[in-house]
């Protein structure tokens, strides 16, 4: 095409960026010929272009690592064709490495240096100088008092280029490339993995043992050596081009010195590699490579790469996943099924929001509704079945999104498949696991549906009609000693009281807890609480909205009702009598009552761990309702320290200016005020952490004692969960409990705490975060 | 250092849409303006019958809801088949543009699109008859959301009449 020379550099910059990004999707043409094309439009683009096209080259480096070889055969082509722009490029590669890592940016960071190694096939980097990048890297597990963490990162980067660069590799240097695997050999043998339970989906060994990522991989390298570096999975478009590229000039890396240590370096936490299929699960077509082979690796990291690219767009993503080059020789839909629940079940959280996974796994389905649907259905089954070695906070991750999938499917399933969880104390995951899916499907519909769509057999695990229990319902109430002025109270609201009516009204509610000596009547009264909450919200029993506005209109009459923490409690305790058959409610009424400042978190909290909870203790809601109350917590404490900044800054400027006096002091006693506040948040935060830390303490330590007085087995279903929610707690809210190190060390998990106990506070500390 | 990439930052599920609010009080900009900085989503076809509870769970998957308002028949005051999300944070409702719109609700394909806001009145269909617009003018037969279109039941002649 001739180039017209009214055309914008804009557009034409447009142009390269597309021309780039596009290359290797699905053409009429074959990927080399698009390849050559595109070697020659860019080469002769470069006198006016370079710095761009090196820009565009350097992000599709760091953010399509899935097309890896594509663009590493783009180089080479143009390498061979022009000597100094390959010199640029692999200087502009090396600032972007240390820019990436300077920020923290150490997944990006994978990806270029695994580029880089894969440009030693293709002729543009000499393997001699690769190789002393990667001894640079691996020395690092040389330096002393550093996190593992940081030294994990240097050797995974080497091993994991190593599929793609290995064979060349070896030929050219096997002697350092021997040295180097020994070295790793050895560090690998030192690692602390006290983390690795904790980050576990099953704490069963078989079918599949939950390895830790750099055991597997180093496991995948081993074979690979033994296999003589032979590589087939991986597709390798400049193999084509070797008698072009074998011409070429070869660049040296120049030497790389690993950037040392900072204090607030946040390295990749360690994770465990998730499996659920072998070849025995894809009984027809091809099979499915070994859990050490190294295509195994490849195909995962390549299908997770696609995630992380189109996950915003779903059917992008969907469609991509499906095209992924090689899918004719490996069962793709066993492979994708297993990524994405691997991502789901990911601890300590999913790489992206949970409900993504779920509207993922449904436009695959959409897209191969003639396999695809047996792949899930055949997964799901095989995670029942596992369900009693499941970590919870994964259990709860499962049942959301079983529940929402099915949702969109008419609630179509075998439940009959699944009677042998009738057979077993409800308490058993199994049985607990049903309840909680027919709960949340029940939120999705209601409640004549569920019972619609399961076996009569089933009825025991179908969830309450979520109907309000009001206490002075009818006449048969009459006997009860706040009957009167519920009857009082109710009229009042009706007929649009002022406050001060209805507080007169409540002084006539005698007080069960009132001590003799007490004429001030100033002994809190829980029966007032109760009367005016159970009639207020049963007035407002119709909807959210209903009840949300109820407790706005009397917000000065519950604030008062709840000035002490006994208060507090109490109001927390009739909310759930009058709505314990609608845990939503529940849920939604704490929520608001916390933004409201009705009840603060710390009454929540002691309220989820009181006695009167007990009963209720390993149903998902309550999880959900703590884990939001510390999320609220979290949020509040943020934005307070963000006025404080803006307080700051705007401080700054004004100082610049040459502001009144009047309008700096004002400014800084608003900041005065907001450090107040900040603190006085902060000191909130922690106390919340501190509760709760000390309820698990208190349940768990009673529980252990008791089992080992009796001689019984501490493992009880209850036991188990439990001990995985002390540990959800940690994980899910570590970056807050960072800072408290000090405190849990010193306080609450010392030496004299039961092993058991402690175990976990050690799990995550071996995390180092 | 690097290019920021238009071709791989793709974001369309959040996008605008075409569909401009007649009764917004202000010009076509400010009204962009809004959208592109709501917290708050309407959502489409819906049945008369899905509740507060059911908009809650679904749409609570993508982030916190400050909100929902039920969509009502400006004469007969019931649900007519719409609703209004407001999220505390953007995200959140970007997510759902994301991943909860398209989806299933109470068995039907729902359709979420970005609002300038709720304002007291809003909460009402616009249709002749009291409730959404393409009630009045829909042929198809759609039980969970009052039988036929109103048009369309008006020129249907009735059992009633044809029997002796």
């Amino acid at each position: 095409h001739s180039r017209r020379r009214t055309s914008e550099p804009i557009e034409i910059e447009d142009r390269l960026e597309s021309l780039i990004c596009r290359v290797g999707e699905k053409s009429t043409s074959s990927l080399e010929s698009n390849l050559e094309g595109l070697a020659g439009v860019l080469e002769a683009d470069l006198p006016n272009y370079k710095n761009k096209i090196l820009r565009i080259l350097c992000s599709v480096a760091r953010l399509l690592p899935e097309k890896l070889t594509v663009y590493t055969t783009l180089v080479g082509l143009l390498n061979a064709r022009n000597y100094n722009f390959g010199g640029e490029f692999v200087e502009a590669m090396i600032r972007q490495l240390k820019e990436t890592l300077k920020n923290n940016l150490y997944n990006e960071a994978v990806y270029l240096v695994r580029f880089l190694s894969d440009l030693v096939n293709c002729h543009v980097i000499a393997a001699p100088s690769m190789v002393a990048m990667f001894e640079n890297f691996v020395s690092v597990t040389q330096e002393e008092d550093v996190p593992q963490v940081r030294s994990d990162w240097f050797v995974y980067v080497v091993l994991s280029c190593l599929p793609w660069v290995g064979k060349e590799l070896y030929e050219k240097k096997d002697v350092e490339i021997d040295r180097l695997l020994s070295q790793i050999e050895g560090y690998l043998k030192g690692r602390v993995k006290t983390h690795v339970p904790m980050l576990q989906v099953w704490t069963a060994e078989k079918p599949h043992p939950q390895e830790e990522y750099l055991d597997c991989l180093w496991a995948q390298i081993q074979k690979l050596k033994k296999d003589r570096w032979q590589e087939r999975h991986i597709l390798r478009p400049y193999i084509a081009f070797d008698s072009v590229l074998c011409e070429a000039l070869q660049h040296n890396l120049p030497p790389f010195t690993p950037p040392g240590h900072m204090p607030d370096a946040q390295y990749p936490m360690p994770r465990v590699v998730f499996r659920m299929f072998d070849y025995t699960d894809a009984p027809e077509g091809p099979v499915m490579p070994g859990s050490h082979s190294v295509e195994r690796f490849v195909i995962e990291e390549n299908l997770h790469c696609i995630i992380m690219t189109h996950w915003k767009e779903r059917k992008t993503c969907a469609a991509q996943l499906l095209s992924y080059p090689g899918k004719n020789k490996i069962p793709l839909n066993y492979h994708i099924v297993e990524v994405i629940f691997g991502e789901l079940f990911q601890l300590p959280v999913p790489p992206h929001i949970d409900v993504m996974y779920t509207t993922l796994l449904i436009e695959l389905c959409k897209l191969q509704p003639g396999s695809l649907p047996q792949v899930l259905a055949q997964a799901t089954e095989m995670l029942y079945m596992r369900l009693d070695t499941m970590n919870t906070t994964c259990i709860d991750r499962l049942i959301n999104w079983f529940a929402h999938h099915l949702s969109n499917f008419q609630f179509r399933w075998s439940w009959d498949d699944w009677s042998d969880c009738l057979t077993v104390d409800l308490d058993k995951p199994k049985p607990k696991f049903v309840k909680e899916v027919l709960e949340k499907c029940m939120r999705l519909s209601y409640h004549q549906r569920i019972v619609d769509i399961v076996p009569p057999t089933f009825s025991a695990l179908i969830p309450a009609e979520p109907v309000f229990i009001y206490k002075y319902e009818d006449e048969s109430a009459s006997s009860l000693p706040g009957y009167p002025v519920s009857i009082a109270v109710g009229n009042a609201i009706k007929n649009r009281a002022s406050n001060e009516e209805i507080l007169t009204a409540l002084k006539d509610v005698p007080n069960p807890n009132q001590e003799d000596d007490d004429d001030e009547g100033e002994t809190f009264n829980p029966l007032r609480v109760d009367v005016f909450l159970q009639t207020l919200l049963h007035l407002a029993a119709k909807s959210f909205s209903h009840s949300f506005s109820a407790l706005g209109k009397f917000h000065e009459i519950l604030k008062n009702l709840t000035e002490s923490d006994e208060g507090k409690l109490h109001i927390l305790k009739v909310v759930y009598d009058v709505w314990r058959n609608h845990p939503q409610m529940i849920a939604v009424l704490v929520d608001k009552m916390i933004r409201t400042q009705i009840v603060d978190c710390a009454a929540v909290a002691n309220w989820l761990f009181s006695q009167d909870m007990a009963h209720e203790f390993t149903r998902l809601f309550i999880w959900e309702i703590l884990h939001s109350t510390i999320r609220k917590m979290d949020k509040h404490v943020q934005k307070i320290q963000q006025e404080l900044e803006e307080a700051k800054d705007k401080l700054e400027k004004q100082q610049h200016k040459r502001a009144s006096e009047d309008e700096e002091g004002q400014l800084e006693e608003q900041i005065e005020r907001l450090q107040e506040k900040v603190e006085s948040a902060q000191s909130e935060q922690k106390n919340l952490f501190l509760v709760i830390f000390q309820r698990f303490i208190m349940l768990l330590t009673e529980h252990l004692v008791r089992c080992e007085t009796g001689s019984v087995d501490i493992s009880t279903p209850w036991y188990k969960n439990c001990i995985e929610r002390l540990q959800q707690i940690f994980l899910m809210h570590h970056v807050t409990i960072q800072q408290y190190m000090g405190t849990l060390e010193n306080l609450l998990f010392t030496a004299e705490l039961d092993p058991h106990i402690l175990a976990v506070y050690q799990q995550f500390c071996a995390l180092q975060l | 250092m690097s290019a920021k990439l238009s071709a791989l930052t793709s974001d369309s599920y959040i996008d605008i849409s075409q569909y401009r609010d007649q009764h917004f009080k202000g010009n076509r900009y400010e009204q962009e303006k809004l959208l592109k900085q709501s917290h708050t989503l309407y959502v489409g076809n819906l049945s008369f019958y899905t509740t507060e509870e059911q908009v809650h769970e679904l749409f609570s998957k993508s982030g916190d809801v400050k909100r929902i308002i039920i969509g009502l028949d400006k004469v007969k005051k019931t649900a007519c088949g719409f609703c209004f999300v407001e999220y505390y944070t953007r995200l959140g409702a970007e997510n759902a543009m994301r991943f909860i719109n398209g989806t299933r609700l109470d068995d039907r394909i729902i359709r979420t699109d970005w609002d300038a806001g709720f304002k007291e009145g809003r909460q009402y269909g616009r249709g002749k008859s009291g409730g959404q617009v393409r009630d009045e003018y829909r042929q198809d037969y759609d039980p969970a959301r009052g039988g036929y279109g109103k048009l369309a039941s008006q020129h249907r002649p009735t059992e009633a009449r044809n029997t002796f």
